[in-house]
């Protein structure tokens, strides 16, 4: 069998024979900005994971002694109108923008790989009527479908997580599908259903393992959006409310007023959306970058 | 019974004086006014129908009432003395007779509405018939505040006359409810709904055009019979529903005033940009922010609950530190505070919820809540999604209930669906609720808190027969004196015994506007003085 000439067998040799610390490096200095955006999202996720032992202060609590500070010593990004910590609140904020992040990603995501490549396997009248309906919901920009679901269902963490994760589920599918279409006319499907297995042990044990590259870079590309979905909602009032600590809701609380005044209240909200999804896309372009065999190849 | 009336009107007149904290803003103004010009302001939303009788929000009046005139109103000379009523369309406000059950009022003559026709007192009647006694399928607001009206009659066509089942110093003030604009008896006779789509009145003004969503236009109408006005050639009421584009309008001149109240900060940052080109008129405000919880709804179907609800709130210190963020200011009662029928800080202090000493009143709170079962208590706070001062104050009350021990969550809904949760849904479990009036008349702008049964605009599914009795008895009641002790009575039984509601902060407006606007006067209501008639342009 002759080898592929595309495929460099130094790129697994370290993840097989080198030390964690070594590998780690080696991936740093393969995929640069890769690591900076896992380096953000690795901060975002402990800094939610240990929120209550980072914040001197209660997100919640109000300091009417304290009201619109700038930043300072006891409070190092200042304070809201309401008089609190802002560093407190976007760090229990990245709870917020992480907990509605993967799980409309997750969820989203799951659902839409199941649903694509079930259209793939079936093929058919199946698959053209699924993808017109499919059609019909990538019509609406994410933005809108996700404002139409939350007016029905209305705000809140969970109802965001909700009215985030039903567009995120055709974009899942349709990408999964195409995948899925091409793994469907390899012989070992065939001879899967030959052996008698069904629909449901073909479909979740023998193709969708296949298509988790594709996947998981459209989760990973998924929680960024995700984050700023959230935002996005939370900043229009359509999301998560007072006083849960939001990075959205922050930037709504006070941007408009106090944007001359007191412009950290701003600013710093600002700041952790754009480098949480920063962060987010970079990160999934790495995962991209490894995962993709033809971008593994160049 | 003269005597009746006439002791009403002058507390009334006496009380609104008392009342505006902010004083008259009137004499600095004074100057020969200029004819000409288009007045542009903005208004922060759209009318939801063209009919003054039916609706209830500032959004109709801002930008209709200029279309409209009035029988009686509040002087727009001294608005901010509300108790100030004059004729608009009557020649002289008339002196009760038959013992106080009889007002008779004489018409103007030559009055046109703009289509041509004249305006006599047939199109009085039917106008206050509409509103006292709609038909069947018409909506009219505000017809709990004429139950004391036995008939309305016109003998001749410059004649007109209520007849009242008992004496009451509570009809002359609704009498001059900025709503009540006078419709043509032909376009009622032709469809009672007419003027739910359609402008056509005898105002200083003259419809001119629309862009939904965008403008409403009014030129001045030639034939308006207050001689010589309106100064101003015409208006354009501009919709901005948000906050930060209604005040950058102002700032760069593309309007020149919002009717309506800036938060504190918006005004400071106008007047540190605009300097003298900006003028403020600030005032109490007669509305208030009312905690209503749901009485069907367990734990709040106990006292002890709704107690602690209450104990919980520092309304001295929200009033110092929110009177910075938001539109809020007075610490008061069910009455419009310094009116001679609101409490004293004195009489206040007695009630629960306004006790000097918090560190006592949160410790009770918690014995209550741990008394009813409930020492951690969860619910959610049902609240309407705009900011000033509704969230604003939404996340204060949050911060107050925390401090005993509860968790409370937030829902925030539009107005729309925010009225479906507290009208017909009724699923919430305490919710924000707001009592705003034009003329400050506590008589009947208390009704909000009387049995659901008796009053359109109580939330709270509850029935107090206590609290009824005392609203007729004080309603019925010819002297101040007596009235104000059965006010006490009403307001212990409200906000204390039973607390069937909370009373939060009562708001504050404050309008910054450009200085060339003259002859505008705040009042303690954004739906009074709102005809545009005296305003002239300084420029």
């Amino acid at each position: 069998m002759a080898a592929n000439p595309a495929y460099d067998p130094a790129l697994d040799a370290p993840a097989e024979k080198q030390p964690l610390a070594t590998r780690l490096m080696y991936l740093v200095r393969k995929q640069p900005l890769g690591a900076a955006g896992a380096f953000i999202v690795l901060i975002m996720v402990l800094s939610a994971i240990f929120a209550p032992v980072l914040s001197p202060y209660d997100p919640t609590a109000n300091d009417f002694a304290a009201m619109a500070e700038a930043p300072s010593g006891a409070h190092w990004l200042g304070t809201d109108q309401f008089g609190r910590d802002l560093l407190t609140r976007i760090v229990f904020g990245a709870r917020t923008a992480l907990v509605v992040g993967f799980a409309s990603a997750l969820v989203g995501g799951i659902i839409g790989l199941v649903l694509g490549v079930a259209s793939a396997y079936f093929g058919g009248r199946f698959d053209l009527l699924f993808q017109r309906v499919m059609d019909v919901f990538m019509a609406f920009p994410l933005i809108i479908m996700a404002l139409a679901v939350v007016s029905i269902f209305g705000t809140g963490v969970q109802n965001v997580i909700i009215a985030i994760t039903i567009p995120f589920i055709p974009r899942c599918a349709r990408v999964v599908r195409s995948s899925a279409l091409a793994l469907r006319e390899i012989p070992y499907i065939d001879a899967a259903r030959a052996c008698g297995y069904s629909h449901t042990r073909i479909i979740l044990r023998h193709m969708v393992p296949n298509v988790m590259a594709p996947f998981l870079i459209m989760i990973t590309a998924f929680v960024g959006q995700a984050i700023l979905l959230e935002a996005s909602l939370s900043y229009l009032g359509l999301g998560v409310q007072e006083p849960t600590p939001a990075w959205g809701l922050m930037l709504q609380g006070g941007a408009e007023e106090y944007a001359e005044s007191a412009p950290w209240i701003a600013i710093f909200p600002g700041l952790a959306i754009t480098l949480a999804v920063f962060g987010f896309n970079l990160f999934g372009d790495a995962v991209r970058d490894v995962l993709d065999p033809k971008l593994r190849s160049q | 019974m003269k005597t009746f009336a006439m002791k009403t009107a002058a507390a009334f007149a006496v009380g609104a004086a008392l009342a505006l904290s902010a004083g008259a803003p009137g004499a600095a103004q004074a100057a020969t006014p200029k004819k000409g010009g288009i007045l542009k302001y903005v208004v922060p939303a759209e009318p939801p129908s063209f009919d003054g009788h039916r609706e209830t929000s500032f959004a109709l009046i801002h930008p209709i009432a200029p279309f409209y005139s009035l029988l009686i109103r509040v002087d727009p000379s001294v608005p901010y003395k509300s108790g100030n009523f004059v004729c608009d369309l009557c020649t002289e406000m008339p002196k009760p007779t038959d013992g106080g059950k009889t007002y008779t009022f004489k018409i103007r003559r030559g009055v046109q509405f703009s289509d041509g026709t004249e305006l006599t007192a047939h199109d009085v009647v039917a106008t206050y018939q509409k509103i006292i006694f709609p038909p069947q399928g018409v909506a009219s607001a505000r017809k709990a505040f004429y139950v004391m009206v036995d008939s309305v009659t016109a003998p001749d066509p410059y004649t007109v006359v209520f007849k009242l089942k008992y004496p009451s110093g509570a009809f002359i003030p609704a009498l001059a409810n900025p709503y009540n604009f006078i419709y043509s008896k032909a376009k009622l006779d032709q469809d009672m709904h007419w003027y739910e789509a359609n402008i056509m009145g005898s105002g200083p003004f003259i419809f001119d055009g629309r862009e939904a969503g965008a403008v409403i236009r009014g030129k001045r109408n030639p034939n308006y019979f207050h001689k010589g006005k309106p100064y101003l050639d015409g208006f354009e009421a501009i919709f901005a529903k948000k906050q930060s584009l209604r005040v950058q309008a102002i700032r760069g001149d593309r309007a020149a005033i919002e009717f309506r109240g800036f938060p504190p900060k918006s005004r400071d940052d106008l007047v540190k940009a605009l300097g003298k080109d900006i003028t403020v008129q600030e005032s109490n405000w007669n509305c208030v922010l009312i905690v209503t919880p749901n009485h069907k709804k367990k734990p709040f179907d106990d006292v002890r609950v709704r107690r602690a609800l209450t104990l919980a709130i520092d309304r001295w210190g929200g009033s110092k530190y929110l009177s910075k963020i938001a539109i809020v200011k007075a610490v008061g009662g069910v009455a419009f505070p310094g009116h001679p029928l609101a409490a004293n800080k004195a009489e206040l202090q007695k009630l629960a919820g306004y006790w000097p000493d918090l560190k006592k009143s949160r410790a009770e709170a918690r014995r209550l809540l741990k008394e009813a079962g409930v020492p951690n208590l969860k619910f959610e706070l049902h609240n309407r999604g705009v900011d000033q001062p509704y969230k604003i104050v939404g996340t204060w009350l949050i911060d107050q209930w925390k401090q005993v021990g509860m968790t409370v969550t937030q829902r925030v809904q539009p107005t729309g669906p925010f009225y479906a949760t507290l009208r017909k849904k009724k699923d919430f479990d305490v919710s924000l609720d707001f009592n705003c009036q034009a003329v400050v008349n506590p008589l009947l702008d208390v009704a909000k808190f009387i049995s659901d049964d008796k009053t359109g605009n109580n939330y709270g599914n509850y029935q107090d027969r206590e609290l009824d009795k005392m609203f007729d008895a004080m309603n019925q009641e010819p002297d101040p004196k007596k009235q104000r002790a059965i006010m006490r009575k009403f307001e212990k039984r409200a906000l204390d015994e039973q607390v069937n509601a909370m009373i939060t902060l009562w708001w504050y407006r404050i309008i910054p506007y450009r200085s060339y606007v003259k002859g505008w006067y705040i009042s303690p209501s954004h739906y009074l003085n709102q005809q545009l008639e005296p305003i002239w342009l300084d420029k």
